[in-house]
């Protein structure tokens, strides 16, 4: 088992005939993910890299009983492609695009919760549960199948967690980049809920980084309702105050966000913590 | 995007937010005139980008235009200090000269995206004019919350009970709440990521006013204003961040020697962290993209080469999608076109690692190929010293 995405996952990709959703739908198609349709406005009826493309979200659920979708829409049009994949009834939402305008999140969020859909990002790597199906732009083949599942806030530090788990043989039951802008879809806690009732999860790596108070919420999460191991790390120790770290919502603001703070929340909340990166696999290693 | 106070003022003022009257100077002549102009009696403050400028010296009040000439003279030039600047200061090249006003009470406003609840919240207090932060800190039941629903929007319930709750009520209820809508107005309309009124001031003679003004934007959004653009100060800047925007390359300056370039966020800050472990200090945060192309490679190390202080470089990948061998020829290529004569320390982590080690071993570059982060972080705090 896995949480959110697993064999029975019917793909649409938005912005399937762009150069960034062109090249990782390819990449999700040989990962093994099914891909059933594409979602270009204008370009309905065509075929791209072998799929159906569509006009409408609407037509690639209705036709092709799309049940999840991968946004790869340029950060100008990426709320409205979130907006129309809810209103469409798509149970899960990937939104890879980095640098959507956050008051465009703010009323996509809005709408996403007022509907069935889940939203996953933005600004995020994907969604993958290893050996069944990728949803994103995530490397599959440092990924090996097993039973920790990581959430995280960032990209490629996602795969140095992942790489050091994999080296000690210790496999991933479902791994999702929540992204890292201010206003997101699925939070920690979202995540941790669905890890929590997944028999097939035994524990869980979560990597967060400064800003806001995500984490420390998290943490108050696990104290009063997670039964499994957690490993933690959080990123930004050293981030001077005031500077965005290249995520939008890595800033810590009005002495509010640290790394202290949260590594601090997590540790209280009984979270193993890692100090430093080099040792989130190690620190796995001990609890499982 | 940061802007100046008197900036801020004017594109509030635009949505109706009152202001006192006043000009910018740049000279202490043209402070002399706008001085006379608003009658004498006039507030000196000098504009940089960071608070705290009325403790550091930077607001000063004048009784006559040749006082304010006097004021201004001694102001723009001069270095400013600030809990904000840190101890190298902000240099004042303007000042804003605007009317003394009567001062009866100082309130608090600002708005700003709540990340927790996803949507704007106004707040205010009636403990405005000093640090705010410490207010929240130390008295948060003086910070009054509305959180605005994005679905229908800013309703005048929520302005009513915002005023109620400051004690704005009777012939100043109007006012009040009028100015609060128009702030929510900026707000959404200029995309911004903060706007701030401290302290909304009350006159003596039951006027109300955005003493202090700052306004934050989206850069996100900054597409869709193009005329806000012009307001960027690019003094306030570093001269290498600039640079790196060019690149569309995330770099931050900071104080230590070892210069560092990685691909993604996350890991950019994960790797400053370690390094700070190895006993080492991190020059900067950079993250050079993900894809870590030939051309991003050697953007990244001019901006790197570029400061003075830094004595090693730690190149930290992590290959992804994109092959090891690939970034390992991209980086030797980006590293001979540049001429780079301090150590490097390259670490490299994805499919083909092996290769791309080798790649790196035979360039005939200074490179120290290192294995995993810890180790790479205990090579480059080495050859820093």
């Amino acid at each position: 088992m896995a949480i959110l995405v697993d064999k029975n996952t019917r793909l649409a990709v938005q912005g399937i005939t762009g150069r960034e959703g062109s090249f990782h739908a390819r990449q999700c198609i040989e990962y093994g993910t099914k891909v059933v349709a594409g979602i270009t406005p204008g370009k309905g009826g065509t075929l791209h890299e072998d799929v159906p493309v569509f006009n409408t979200v609407e037509e690639a659920v209705e036709k092709e009983g799309a049940n999840a979708t991968m946004i790869f829409v340029p950060p100008a049009f990426a709320a409205d492609a979130i907006m129309e994949a809810a209103t469409a009834g798509v149970p899960l939402i990937v939104c890879i695009t980095e640098g959507i305008p956050t008051l465009d999140m703010v009323r996509a969020t809005a709408l996403v919760s007022h509907s069935k859909s889940r939203l996953i990002g933005p600004n995020c790597p994907g969604i993958i549960s290893p050996g069944k199906c990728k949803i994103g732009i995530m490397p599959g083949q440092i990924f090996k199948e097993g039973h920790v599942g990581v959430i995280s806030r960032s990209g490629t530090l996602t795969y140095e967690a992942v790489h050091q788990l994999s080296g000690r043989n210790i496999g991933q039951s479902t791994c999702i980049g929540i992204g890292g802008d201010p206003v997101i879809g699925t939070n920690f806690i979202d995540a941790l809920s669905l890890f929590n009732e997944d028999p097939d999860t035994h524990a869980v790596v979560m990597v967060g980084e400064i800003g806001g108070t995500a984490e420390e919420e998290a943490a108050e999460f696990i104290r009063q309702n997670f039964q499994k191991p957690v490993v933690g790390f959080i990123a930004g120790r050293t981030a001077p105050p005031g500077r965005r770290m290249g995520h939008a919502g890595a800033i810590i603001s009005g002495g509010k966000g640290t790394a202290a703070e949260k590594i601090e929340a997590m540790k209280k909340c009984g979270i193993h913590v890692a100090l430093s990166p080099a040792e989130i696999g190690e620190t796995m290693a001990k609890f499982l | 995007m940061k802007i100046h106070e008197y900036q801020a003022k004017q594109v509030l003022s635009k949505f109706g937010v009152p202001i006192p009257r006043g000009e910018v100077a740049s000279n202490p002549y043209e402070a002399y005139d706008i001085a006379s102009r608003l009658g004498g009696r006039v507030v000196v403050k000098a504009q940089i980008h960071a608070g705290g400028r009325g403790k550091g010296g930077g607001v000063k009040l004048a009784s006559s235009a040749a006082e304010a000439e006097k004021i201004a003279a001694d102001m723009i030039g001069m270095t400013l200090v600030t809990h904000q600047t840190g101890p190298e200061g902000r240099k004042v090249r303007r000042v804003l000269i605007e009317e003394g006003l009567p001062i009866k009470k100082e309130y608090y406003l600002g708005i700003v995206i709540d990340r927790a609840s996803q949507c704007p919240v106004i707040m205010a207090s009636p403990s405005g004019g000093m640090d705010i932060e410490k207010v929240a800190a130390e008295t948060p039941h003086l910070i009054f919350k509305e959180y605005i629903d994005p679905c229908v929007g800013l309703q005048p319930f929520s302005l009513r009970k915002l005023a109620f709750r400051l004690g704005l009520t009777g012939e100043l209820l109007a006012p009040a709440t009028q100015t609060i809508a128009a702030l929510y107005r900026a707000f959404e309309a200029v995309d911004a990521s903060l706007v701030e009124i401290n302290p909304f001031l009350l006159t003596e003679d039951n006027r109300l006013y955005a003493l202090d003004a700052k306004v934050n934007f989206d850069d996100n959004a900054l597409y869709r204003h193009k005329e806000l653009l012009t307001l960027r100060d690019f003094h306030e800047e570093d001269p290498l961040e600039i640079e790196a925007s060019r690149y569309s390359i995330n770099y931050i300056r900071l104080d230590g020697n070892i210069g560092c370039m990685v691909n993604g966020a996350g890991l950019a800050m994960a790797t400053m962290d370690i390094i700070k472990l190895a006993g080492g200090n991190p020059a900067n945060f950079l993250d050079v993209g993900g894809g870590a192309t030939v051309d991003q490679v050697r953007n990244a190390f001019k901006i790197l080469l570029g400061d003075r202080n830094v004595k090693a470089v730690l190149i930290n990948i992590f290959g992804g999608i994109v092959r090891c061998d690939v970034v390992a020829n991209g980086v030797v290529e980006a590293a001979k076109s540049i001429g780079v004569s301090i150590p490097v320390v390259v670490r490299l982590e994805g499919t083909n690692v092996q290769k791309g080690q080798e790649i790196l071993r035979n360039s005939g570059l200074m490179f120290t190929v290192a294995e995993g982060m810890k180790d790479a972080a205990e090579k480059v705090v080495a050859l820093a010293k």
